[in-house]
């Protein structure tokens, strides 16, 4: 018997480890690449021939936008993160602990809304961002009000997790003479730590891979792009060939903070899509 | 959910409603004293006469935002929606005279409606404010002070302080845009109808005619192609990505194995890194000049480089295969929280009774995983029906095909169709249409779905 368990144990390593290899190989190759000192495209072979740090040079060295596009990121993303944030929590707390005429009516009006592919919208929204004044130079702006304005959709998580808190604190809270806003700041929120990072956590790393809506609202202004639609944009030109090594340098760049931020708060995360999976 | 389904009898129960509610108006007019009936016309009048000035100056402000901005700018458009504007945009010399412009006339139309129902609503929100305030008057109580009203914003209406800028948010950003884009696929919008320089107009049902005829003008046959492959693909994207997942996260969560932590870390990296890196980088791989012909190559295990992405099938199986890599991480940090609520005496007896792996986890973990992530698999399903990175990240929908018309790629699904067709052919009236279809798929398969799911008919099961 232990002898078959060890056995299946060793199986197991062995398909852990090809595993492992097949999930790392494309991330090693992406560092290594980033480091190649030849020019070209992609290449046939892994490891560079010439390692050299010229293309992280070329990022920083005044011949492209990159620092600004990177800066634009950031700025969506923090924007994001908090007011996407604040605003779930507003719309899960009174979906979860307030009674009110329509309330039922609202969260079906919102889940049939949700089925709407979000493309089908872009030249709409495009259009009213644009009355605004919010296109091109003012893409960044643009991009943080069309994320938060319709975040409050996305209340499922949220609102599951407030639903496992028990009301019973709630009624005894109003005994004593809490009104609903200071149980809300004092008391849920305090409770409610981990999927409050979640949703943060998950709000601002969306914007580092936004990229259909980015390209049409920044268009035809550089220096509006986010990182994705610069990138992007480099790998699909025409002179791929020159910006391929580029891409993978600033890949990198932009994966390691996410990256980083993500494994540390991973504790969350798991929370959160677990939460999430089972209520729905 | 129960409420919407009791179906046949909504219909009557709206009239009934809205017979009771008119019932309601008309009497609190009859029984009102002259307060009230003033309010009907200016509304918040009673409600300043009886002191409540909070209440009334919203109320006035309200009907004289909505009463100005209806007749400065709403009416104007409103007046034309039926036609869309009849006035072409022409030139006079070298200077152009603009005319009618339709994508506005559509837009602040039905920006105006729904104003002018806003108004209906808020009107009788007042009605009955002032009823209720002459009930409480005849009975002897006091009326909420001013401040006691906006107290109550943080306290007993809190729900309304909370919902209003989400709920106005979604409105303007979210259903105007759908209306209008529904709006849009009963039009001739497209690359010839673009305003301001042309017009366009309603068409009826003829852009349905033409996506759905199959020969002559219509391209049915691409539509089809393109929902066939993107049912296929979500199928494929969901179940695989499922169960492979769980097999991983039971390897994992296995006694005797070691470095639990490291394995997840490292599976886990996928979502940690943006997909736009991820993917472009893991395309290029693959392609017929990439690292992964060429590795195959150096080793002799195929003579010609293998062309993944011009090749339909390649194509197709390399995305299902490549989403793996993206998904059974998803699915294993899913699975592996829950795996530790089965309870462990079930598998302990299952054990004694001489159970092997695959028995305990048919018997035991797959019914118990199936029952609990239900809502899950659907949401997963639905999302990869609209999972645009993927495939458009990979290889743009390509390659692309002469039997397919409209720029339709064979590993194109609904979604980055509707894209192409918005942003390189301008053709929105088309792409309106396939959203709405987009639309009905994910409808109907929710809809089939959340009625057959178990955690729905039977909440107790595992319980």
């Amino acid at each position: 018997m232990a002898r078959r368990r060890k056995l299946g144990n060793a199986g197991i390593y062995c398909i852990l480890i090809l595993m492992s290899i097949v999930w790392l190989f494309p991330f090693v190759g992406l560092v290594l690449q980033s480091f190649r000192g030849e020019s070209g495209g992609m290449v046939q072979y892994l490891v560079p021939k010439e390692f050299s740090w010229k293309n992280y040079q070329f990022l920083f060295g005044g011949e492209s936008n990159f620092p600004r596009w990177y800066l634009n990121t950031l700025i969506i993303a923090i924007f994001v993160a908090v007011l996407q944030t604040v605003i779930i929590i507003c719309v899960s707390y009174a979906l979860s602990r307030m009674r009110f005429k329509g309330r039922r009516m609202l969260m079906n009006i919102w889940l049939v809304l949700g089925m709407f592919p979000g493309f089908l919208t872009m030249i709409c929204l495009y259009f009213l961002l644009k009355q605004m004044g919010l296109t091109m130079s003012g893409a960044v702006p643009g991009l943080i009000l069309i994320s938060v304005a319709s975040s409050g959709m996305g209340y499922y998580v949220c609102k599951g997790y407030f639903d496992t808190i028990p009301k019973s604190l709630d009624e005894a809270a109003i005994i004593d003479g809490a009104t609903r806003a200071q149980i809300l700041v004092q008391m849920i929120i305090p409770l409610s730590k981990p999927i409050i990072i979640y949703t943060a956590l998950v709000a601002f790393m969306a914007p580092w891979c936004d990229y259909i809506f980015a390209s049409y609202v920044a268009f035809g202004y550089e220096k509006g792009y986010n990182v994705a639609v610069a990138m992007t944009r480099w790998v699909w030109t025409n002179d791929y060939q020159g910006y391929f090594t580029r891409f993978c340098a600033g890949g990198i760049l932009v994966a390691i903070p996410v990256t980083i931020l993500f494994m540390c708060l991973q504790k969350y995360y798991v929370e959160g899509v677990t939460g999430g999976a089972v209520k729905g | 959910m129960d409420e919407t389904y009791r179906g046949g009898g909504a219909l009557s129960r709206f009239f009934r409603w809205l017979g009771k509610d008119l019932k309601e108006i008309g009497l609190s007019f009859a029984e009102g004293d002259w307060k009230t009936k003033l309010s009907f016309l200016i509304m918040g009048f009673g409600q300043l006469c009886r002191g409540q000035i909070v209440r009334g100056l919203s109320m006035l402000a309200l009907e004289g935002g909505i009463l100005f901005y209806f007749f400065d700018f709403g009416w104007g458009y409103l007046k034309d929606i039926v036609t869309l504007g009849t006035v072409e945009t022409y030139k006079e010399g070298r200077r152009t005279v603009y005319g009618d412009n339709s994508f506005l006339i559509l837009l602040y139309g039905l920006l105006t409606i729904v104003i002018v129902a806003a108004l209906i609503f808020l009107w009788r929100v007042n009605v009955k404010q002032n009823r209720e305030a002459e009930k409480r008057l005849k009975l002897g109580k006091r009326l909420p002070t001013n401040r006691e009203d906006l107290a109550s914003l943080f306290d007993k209406n809190f729900d309304k302080t909370l919902l209003a800028l989400p709920v106005t948010g979604i409105f303007i950003f979210t259903v105007l845009p759908i209306i209008f884009m529904i709006c849009i696929a009963f039009t001739n919008y497209d690359v010839t109808h673009q305003p301001p320089a042309k017009l366009f107009s309603w068409v009826g049902l003829s852009n349905f005619k033409e996506l759905f005829g199959i020969g002559g003008e219509g391209f049915g046959n691409t539509f089809f192609y393109v929902l066939g492959w993107t049912l296929v693909w979500a199928f494929f994207a969901t179940f695989l990505t499922y169960f492979l997942g769980m097999a991983v996260a039971i390897m994992i969560n296995k006694k005797g194995i070691k470095l639990k932590k490291l394995w997840r870390t490292i599976l886990v990296m996928t979502i940690a890194v943006p997909q736009f890196v991820s993917l472009l980088y893991v395309g290029k791989m693959f392609a017929a000049d990439g690292l992964v012909n060429g590795l195959l190559l150096k080793w002799g295990w195929i003579q010609t480089a293998i062309p993944f992405w011009q090749n339909a099938t390649y194509a197709r199986i390399l995305i299902i295969l490549i989403n793996l890599w993206i998904g059974i991480p998803y699915t294993m940090l899913i699975v592996t929280g829950l795996l530790m609520n089965i309870p462990a005496e079930l598998y302990e007896s299952a054990r004694i009774d001489g159970a092997n792996v695959f028995q305990t986890f048919r018997k035991i973990t797959l019914p118990y995983m199936l029952f609990v992530t239900g809502p899950f698999l659907l949401t997963q399903f639905i999302g990869n029906l609209n999972n645009f990175n993927v495939i458009f990240l990979l290889n743009q929908g390509n390659p692309k095909s002469l039997s397919l018309a409209k720029n339709a790629g064979s590993t194109d699904l609904l979604v980055t169709w509707l894209y192409k067709m918005t942003i390189n052919d301008s053709n929105y009236k088309i792409a309106a249409v396939i959203g709405i279809m987009v639309f009905l798929v994910t409808a109907v398969i929710s809809l089939i779905v959340y009625n057959t799911m178990p955690s729905v008919k039977d909440e107790e099961g595992f319980q």
